[in-house]
């Protein structure tokens, strides 16, 4: 027996390995795909197509506590009284981010009152390897004013520089096309500030547990994703949500 | 009957000790090589899913593990760190239980690990100026488990002096 343990010992480590990486998989995809983190009540979910009212009402795990938004260093457009605040971490290069993009443009054009919008860097230099750099160069033409501006430009022209080799180019394209110092852009998008304030949203969607983009909050509630991408659903969603606020 | 009986044990006794401190020492490099497993499980997972990695200590996780080092052709490096920390536990456990070419491969793969962690670590340093605090745990672990090889190694040697002088 003695001479059989290690053995068994090893044989049990590397099952435990391997079934441990299986479940942290397992549960990093279900954070990105975004399934049953729902807090919404089962009404918000209804839906024109069966599937996706199953999906989106079957809870599978427990929903996340609601965390109060936070809008210290945060870019944000539409009125600072807003009943309803939408929070976005994003990530430029993310194809789901750009999906929904046009999506809540036009909730803060129709909502142009009620709905305030904050956008978050939340870089995946993994998957997309322009991310981080994207995130820059929106901050560096924040820092000349038109934040907004360049995360307009980056999320509609997202097709045309993705999959490119080098982006630099074509931010720098962007920012003359929105009319900015190039020189102070050039400059600002490697400096250290640039990269400090990126860093700092991501560890900021790091502390409110966010794991994937896009991830949406609703007044500190996460939305999930089935929501965000159905313009119906979404604008349910702040129906029901300003009704609770009168 | 009973004199010379208990003249053996004695002679027997300070020969077990270093045996017992060896596998002592073995059993605590593969727990170590667990926590290095551990480590390297979860920077592969993350990168295999594409997210980004929560650094909560240092602030360069994402600098680092989206650097071309982080990669060895299409696989992550924390793969090859998870393959390399499971043969470390698997030769520590063995040898723990008395296998001697155990002990020596082990302390080859720990001298391995460990010159990899130097060059990874100067990397974050000095070329990324960025520091991952997985990889600073893995560091700390590889290096462990190199200074647990050197002092097995000591112990055998002083061992075999103090028999020939005995």
């Amino acid at each position: 027996m003695r001479r059989k343990l290690p053995i068994i010992i090893i044989a049990v480590a590397l099952v435990a390995a391997l079934a441990g990486g299986a479940l942290m998989m397992r549960s990093s995809e279900t954070s990105t795909t975004q399934t049953g983190i729902s807090q919404l009540p089962p009404t918000v979910t209804t839906t024109n197509t069966p599937a996706t009212t199953a999906t989106a009402t079957q809870p599978q795990q427990q929903p996340r506590p609601a965390v109060p938004p936070s809008l210290q260093n945060a870019h944000a457009r539409g009125r600072a009284d807003a009943p309803v605040l939408i929070e976005e971490y994003g990530d430029f290069q993310c194809p789901p981010c750009g999906f929904v993009h046009p999506i809540l443009k036009r909730i803060e054009d129709e909502y142009e009152t009620e709905v305030r919008v904050v956008f978050r860097n939340f870089p995946l230099p993994t998957l997309h390897q322009h991310a981080i750099e994207a995130a820059r160069a929106a901050e560096a033409a924040g820092l000349q004013g038109k934040f907004w501006q360049m995360h307009d430009m980056l999320f509609e022209k997202q097709n045309e520089w993705k999959d490119t080799a080098i982006a630099r180019p074509l931010f720098l394209g962007y920012a003359r096309q929105l009319g900015l110092d190039l020189d102070k852009f050039t400059r600002d998008i490697d400096s250290a500030p640039v990269n400090t304030r990126v860093m700092n949203d991501e560890q900021h969607g790091t502390a409110r547990g966010v794991g994937s983009t896009p991830t949406v909050f609703m007044n500190g509630r996460e939305i999930p994703f089935e929501v965000v991408r159905d313009y119906g659903k979404l604008r349910a969603t702040i129906e029901q949500e300003l009704a609770a606020k009168k | 009957m009973s004199e010379p009986k208990a003249r053996v044990d004695e002679a027997s006794a300070p020969q077990q000790q270093p045996e017992q401190r060896i596998s002592r020492l073995y059993a605590l490099a593969a727990v170590l090589a667990l926590v290095g497993l551990a480590d390297a499980i979860y920077l592969t997972v993350e990168h295999l899913s594409g997210r980004s990695v929560r650094c909560s200590v240092t602030s360069g996780c994402s600098e680092v593990l989206a650097s071309p080092y982080a990669t060895i052709g299409d696989y992550p490096l924390a793969l090859f760190g998870a393959v390399a920390y499971f043969t470390a536990f698997s030769l520590a456990t063995l040898a723990a239980f008395g296998s001697q070419r155990a002990g020596t491969l082990f302390a080859v793969l720990a001298a391995l690990m460990f010159a990899t962690s130097l060059w990874l670590v100067y990397l974050q340093a000095f070329v990324l100026h960025a520091f991952c605090q997985y990889c600073l745990l893995s560091a700390a672990v590889s290096t462990s488990l190199a200074v647990i090889a050197l002092v097995h190694r000591a112990t055998r040697a002083t061992d075999a002096s103090s028999q020939i002088k005995s």
